[in-house]
């Protein structure tokens, strides 16, 4: 058997031509050896912890018997029947229990504040791409929401929203909108959808900078073609560039809506643990955390595991992401 | 309507737009400015600019030992470099296993890996709750970084993969011909080429763990040992029912013009860094 050195001076390609060489052999060896770290790193953050967090759902474990080891199976308990998740039986029915508002809330959240960023998203983007003065000034600006950490931008807005001393209300009275100040985050009627403006605020820049990023991948001649025609640019938008940006506006639709779907942060900051507007993920951390029922919410967890697990699956079929290596 | 006036109109139109949209993007951070320069009764006047400017609220930040605001940045600072290290050595390993070498198993492996970026952080939280106690990484903001990995790792493994796949394969066969051990070409051959991928996910790794709030929330309790995000959420003034929104402001702002500097600076590289996350696969 020739060295792999000279093997691979004869033959280019014989990394991938042939399969049992010794250099093929050796550079699967020393590729698992390389990955083992980063294996390792993520059985232990992911893989472990889920694991842990499931078997929990079977079980009334609260903090401190966690630690003690004294915790006991419970069958599925935490999941169905009075003291389950999915308390069918209860008083006023199943999506009026805490979980159920969860989840409501929930996807009323993601759904509204993803096709309000999505749309957003695509005239900025528009905007963005045309020809004027002081284009990159605005590109940086349309950055900052972005670059705010969450809580901050929480935070910023709960003050601007403040139901006697914010802005939001000082200016919507001087216009004459509204005529007395309204508790944005506090009334259950407006908290949900004041929650909801904050989300479409911080995230249309992203939304913006991959629809841009698509847009300029267009050919130019179509446009210029549809330009010397004389078609209208409304037309041309939606017979033209949006049937192209549409797989790449896609693709990022689905993954906001994923991360949409594990908020917590802008809501407990906002709107603390209120019941008209706490998500899946807050209402797993309350009773996890403030509650002390690590069972019941680790039955929680595990649904809105699977929930999120079936959206992702949804996600990596409309992506038809590629794993061979090849583009 | 003649072509000049249609002209006219659509530019109007164009810088209307763009005005709009730059005051939505940046009135409420400069707000928050405004609104941590006042003081006293005037924080409570809804005025668009500060009458008597002040760095109080900035300086009542350091002053008060029961929260050590500066202790907190530092902390913060601590595990954000901690995270980026640990991803990025980590995430140059596994994108040269994963981009260059062809093995069974692969699809699979860069599928968990996907799938591990999509958890929600909730899934894990009685689980890791249970590890940190366990291995003595409660309640120390260092010990953030194991958590944090969740989010990041999967991110910088997913980009760093995606640039190491689309090197030139000349630069690595010369290395191999030369006798060069894998761990040689990764430091020797690779680490040179990739440092615009290096940036842009050492960045955006810094500036997840810099915002984390949930974990740092839940795994931290002792006062001395929070990160900022949480700092922020519990400023509280004197009394329960008296919040002092200049202070918090003021942190907010605090925190936030680094951030906004660095991603400006980097703008371009972020850019490519979230396109490359998100939508190419």
């Amino acid at each position: 058997m020739s060295t792999p050195s000279s093997q691979l001076a004869l033959n280019p390609g014989v990394l991938k031509r042939n399969p049992t060489s010794e250099l093929t052999r050796e550079r699967t060896r020393s590729a698992w050896i390389f990955l083992a770290p980063t294996l390792i790193v993520l059985l232990l953050v992911a893989g472990w912890p889920l694991g842990r967090t499931i078997f929990f759902s079977f079980t009334d474990a609260s903090l401190e018997t966690i630690g003690e080891q004294t915790y006991k199976m419970v069958g599925l308990q935490n999941y169905f029947g009075d003291y389950g998740v999915f308390n069918f039986a209860a008083a006023d029915g199943f999506w009026s229990t805490d979980w159920g508002m969860a989840i409501q809330n929930t996807f009323k959240f993601a759904i509204v504040s993803v096709v309000l960023e999505t749309i957003l998203g695509v005239v900025f983007a528009l905007v963005l791409n045309a020809d004027f003065k002081g284009r990159s000034f605005v590109r940086a600006a349309v950055l900052v929401p972005w670059a705010i950490p969450t809580i901050v931008s929480a935070k910023m807005w709960a003050w601007i929203m403040h139901d006697q001393f914010g802005v939001m209300n000082a200016l919507l009275r001087s216009a004459g909108i509204i005529d007395h100040n309204i508790a944005w985050t506090a009334d259950p009627a407006y908290a949900l959808w004041s929650v909801v403006l904050v989300d479409v605020w911080k995230t249309t820049p992203f939304m913006a900078l991959l629809t841009l990023a698509a847009l300029q991948m267009l050919p130019k001649d179509c446009y210029e073609a549809a330009h010397v025609d004389g078609i209208h640019p409304v037309r041309v938008f939606f017979k033209v560039t949006l049937p192209l940006i549409w797989p790449a506006l896609m693709v990022a639709v689905i993954f906001r809506l994923l991360d949409a779907l594990r908020v917590f942060d802008i809501i407990y900051v906002m709107t603390s643990n209120s019941i008209s507007t706490i998500s899946m993920s807050g209402f797993v951390r309350r009773e996890i955390v403030d509650n002390n029922y690590v069972g019941f919410g680790s039955a929680a967890s595990t649904v809105l595991f699977l929930i999120i697990g079936a959206c992702t699956l949804a996600y990596l079929k409309a992506s038809r992401v590629d794993l061979g290596g090849k583009k | 309507m003649d072509l000049t006036t249609q002209r006219a109109l659509y530019k109007t139109g164009l810088y209307i737009l763009v005005a709009l949209i730059s005051l939505f993007c940046l009135f409420p951070f400069y707000f928050a400015i405004v609104t941590s320069l006042k003081s006293g009764t005037e924080l409570f006047s809804t005025k668009l600019w500060p009458e008597a400017p002040s760095l109080r609220n900035y300086i009542s930040l350091f002053t008060i030992a029961e929260q050590p605001f500066g202790r907190h940045i530092f902390n913060s600072l601590g595990v954000s470099a901690m995270v980026v290290v640990a991803s990025l050595f980590l995430g140059v390993t596994a994108a040269y296993a994963l981009g260059r070498i062809t093995f069974k198993g692969k699809g699979l492996l860069l599928l968990t890996v996907l799938a591990v970026s999509m958890f929600p952080q909730v899934a894990v939280l009685s689980g890791m709750f249970e590890l940190m106690q366990a291995i003595g990484f409660y309640n120390h903001w260092w010990g953030l970084t194991l958590p944090y990995m969740i989010f990041t790792l999967p991110f910088t493994v997913w980009v760093l993969t995606t640039f190491v796949r689309d090197l030139p394969k000349e630069l690595e066969e010369a290395a191999i011909m030369d006798g060069c051990t894998p761990w040689g070409i990764i430091t020797k051959v690779f680490l040179p080429v990739m440092w615009p991928a290096l940036v842009t996910t050492g960045l955006l790794a810094f500036i997840a763990a810099w915002n984390e709030f949930m974990f740092a929330l839940t795994f931290v309790l002792d006062n001395n040992q929070r990160t900022v995000p949480v700092s922020i959420s519990l400023i509280s003034g004197a009394d329960k029912y008296e919040i002092p929104w200049g202070k918090i402001m003021a942190a907010s702002v605090l925190v936030t013009l680094p951030l906004i500097i660095l991603v400006l600076a980097f703008q371009r590289k972020i850019v490519g860094g979230l396109t490359s996350g998100a939508v190419k696969g």
